[in-house]
């Protein structure tokens, strides 16, 4: 018998629900996959449950609440729910570093192969991902008599509203087992501490390169993303370089992202950025070589230096009165 | 302390800097005359097992490697790195992950690591899964993506890249760990140690006799992902805002 689980993003028992979570719902309702189960792990889940309860075509939210499960090793994770997602033949996890720590460790456990990064549900079984930082797509099929374990390319996917109507499903508790593993024990979690909108869901994105020179000039997308009300994005050399922290890395190994403008200044375009953004909505490059590569994927290109560029833009948004 | 081993996974994988395309019939990859290295995450897997041995807090680094048998030449290249021996599992066909963390672990078995470290992911297939794979075969604790390690009487310290910062775990030894590119810059290999590495034991076992038969997926077809397009250059900031405006984006 089909059954789907999705595995919700850990976070904390705080609301809003992770936007992580709704779009791997999206996904479980596009494979449709008999009745859908959520569990939720981590403590003080009361406030993320009762929005939960306003979202539709859930069948069960198992819970599984526990002050040893606020930052949960992969395997806990494993331990705790290894047994359950054999009652599954499919089971979900965002394609965060959360849910890309722990999916392969359950797949490991139940033997079964793992589909990283869904972008595109075909069947199923039948699936669409990257290979080579997505310069190639694959249809993968998961064989018949194993269950399917993937994960979720988030850029791919829309959230999953919350909906009033929605016919409140059951809440059960679950027991967690005392002796989950210990050898894996959370120190410590240094956050950016930044205001700004979330990388990976904001609407706008302004990101820099290497170029800027230092982390003062670096300073000067701040200006830009306050006025537009975006995300700070960065190379992998401007954070290798330390002009900015590593979470803000956009590319084939740092955020993959779908924002609506992507605003790229002295970043070149390398095929591992360029990964990172091919699903933008709209990008602008600005970069003083006029043969830099990543004009080649730019919606709108301007050949100039960023040190101009950028106060012009901020007069310019100013002068036409355009504010977030 | 018991002295201890690292074992080190590596992959052959087509260079970071081809740009990949696919055969004309589309049934894979385009990789005659391809330029062919190690995946630069295991290189990275590599550096930090050598910095441990080299701190003196390991005796042995071993490096293995599932693939062809012109892998054999990105082996060699990991010995002059400074690998003490290497295994190489030889196949003639493409290997998923679930596959070569059973194999690894039939390694680990016999070897007894303190550590095993691997690439966070391999830069063809992108999966990341074959680290944690191993760990849960294993049943010892794993941390991925990880930008910093230190040990200590029998635990080891890892920072790991999350998606919200930097986030530090202890694990008990021995334990799985997979690197993220900020761990380290290996080191470039030098003239004479290449001739070394020739002397260096490099043993070779076939696939098959590790007798595996485990669900795969299967790859149905290979596609273009669908490109963008080169759209407009524009020529001033006033008309960069415009356009913007006029497409509803700001
Ligand atoms: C395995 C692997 C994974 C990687 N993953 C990622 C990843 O996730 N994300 C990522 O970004 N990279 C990644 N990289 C690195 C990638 O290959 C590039 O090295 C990197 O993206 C380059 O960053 P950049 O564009 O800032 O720097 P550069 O390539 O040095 O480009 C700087 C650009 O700035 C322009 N410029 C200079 N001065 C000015 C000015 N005053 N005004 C305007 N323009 C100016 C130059 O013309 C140039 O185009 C990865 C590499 C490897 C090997």
């Amino acid at each position: 018998m089909d059954a789907t689980l999705v595995m919700a993003e850990a976070q904390e028992g705080t609301v809003p629900l992770a936007e992580a979570t709704l779009k791997t719902l999206a996904v479980a309702r596009k494979i449709g996959a008999g009745p859908l189960d959520i569990a939720w792990t981590g403590t003080s889940l009361d406030p993320l449950l009762g929005q939960a309860r306003t979202l539709a075509g859930i069948r069960r939210h198992l819970v599984f609440d526990d002050p040893r499960l606020t930052h949960p090793t992969a395997d806990v994770m494993a331990a705790l729910v290894g047994d359950l997602v054999r009652d599954y033949s499919h089971v979900l996890m965002p394609g965060t570093s959360f849910g890309r720590d722990v999916l392969p460790r359950l797949a490991g456990r139940v033997g079964a192969p793992a589909v990283s990064d869904v972008l595109e549900v075909l069947d199923p079984r039948r699936f669409k991902r990257g290979l080579y930082a997505g310069n190639v797509h694959a249809v993968v099929r998961v064989p018949d008599g194993v269950p399917v374990l993937l994960t979720v390319r988030l850029a791919s996917w829309r959230p999953v509203t919350a909906e009033k109507e929605a016919q409140p499903a059951g809440i059960e508790k679950r027991e967690v087992p005392a002796d989950l593993p210990t050898e894996a024990r959370f120190v410590g979690l240094e956050r950016d501490a930044s205001a700004r909108p979330d990388l990976q869901s904001a609407r706008r994105v302004v990101s820099g390169g290497r170029s800027f020179g230092s982390r003062e000039n670096f300073a000067l997308l701040e200006g830009l993303a306050d006025r537009l009300n975006a995300a700070i994005g960065a190379s992998r050399a401007a954070v290798d370089a330390g002009y900015a922290p590593n979470d803000l890395q956009v590319g084939q190994t740092g955020k993959i992202i779908a924002p609506e403008l992507y605003m790229a200044f002295g970043i070149s375009g390398a095929i591992q950025h360029l990964t990172g953004i091919r699903d933008a909505g709209t990008i602008v490059a600005v970069n003083k070589d006029p043969e830099a590569p990543i004009f080649k994927v730019a919606d709108f290109g301007l050949v100039g230096d960023l040190f101009e560029v950028i106060p012009a833009l901020l007069a310019e948004l100013e002068r036409q009165g355009i504010a977030r | 302390m018991a002295p201890m081993k690292i074992l080190v996974a590596a992959k052959r994988v087509v260079d970071y800097s081809v740009r990949v395309r696919l055969t004309p019939d589309r049934t894979g990859i385009a990789s005659d005359g391809v330029k062919m290295s190690v995946n630069p995450f295991d290189e990275i897997a590599l550096e930090e097992a050598l910095r441990i041995r080299e701190r003196g807090e390991a005796t042995q680094v071993v490096v293995a490697t599932v693939g062809p048998p012109e892998a054999e030449s990105q082996i060699r290249s990991l010995l002059a790195m400074g690998a003490d021996r290497g295994i190489h599992v030889e196949t003639g066909r493409e290997t998923a992950p679930l596959e070569v963390a059973h194999v690894l672990f039939r390694l680990v078995q016999e070897i007894g690591p303190g550590l095993v470290i691997l690439g966070k992911q391999a830069i063809d297939d992108d999966c990341g899964q074959t680290g944690p794979m191993l760990a849960a075969l294993w049943d010892r604790p794993q941390a991925t993506y990880v930008s910093k390690l230190t040990l200590s009487e029998g635990r080891v310290q890892a920072v790991r890249e999350v998606d919200h910062g930097l986030e530090t775990v202890e694990l008990v030894l021995p334990a799985v760990i997979t690197t993220d590119l900020r761990l380290n810059t290996p080191r470039f290999i030098k003239m004479p140690d290449i001739m070394k590495a020739r002397q260096k034991p490099l043993e070779k076992r076939p696939f098959d006799g590790f007798g595996l038969d485990l669900p795969r997926l299967t790859v149905e077809a290979y596609l273009p992902p669908p490109e963008r397009e080169a759209g407009l250059r524009l020529e001033s900031v006033a008309e960069l805002v415009t356009r913007l405006h006029d497409r509803g984006v700001l």
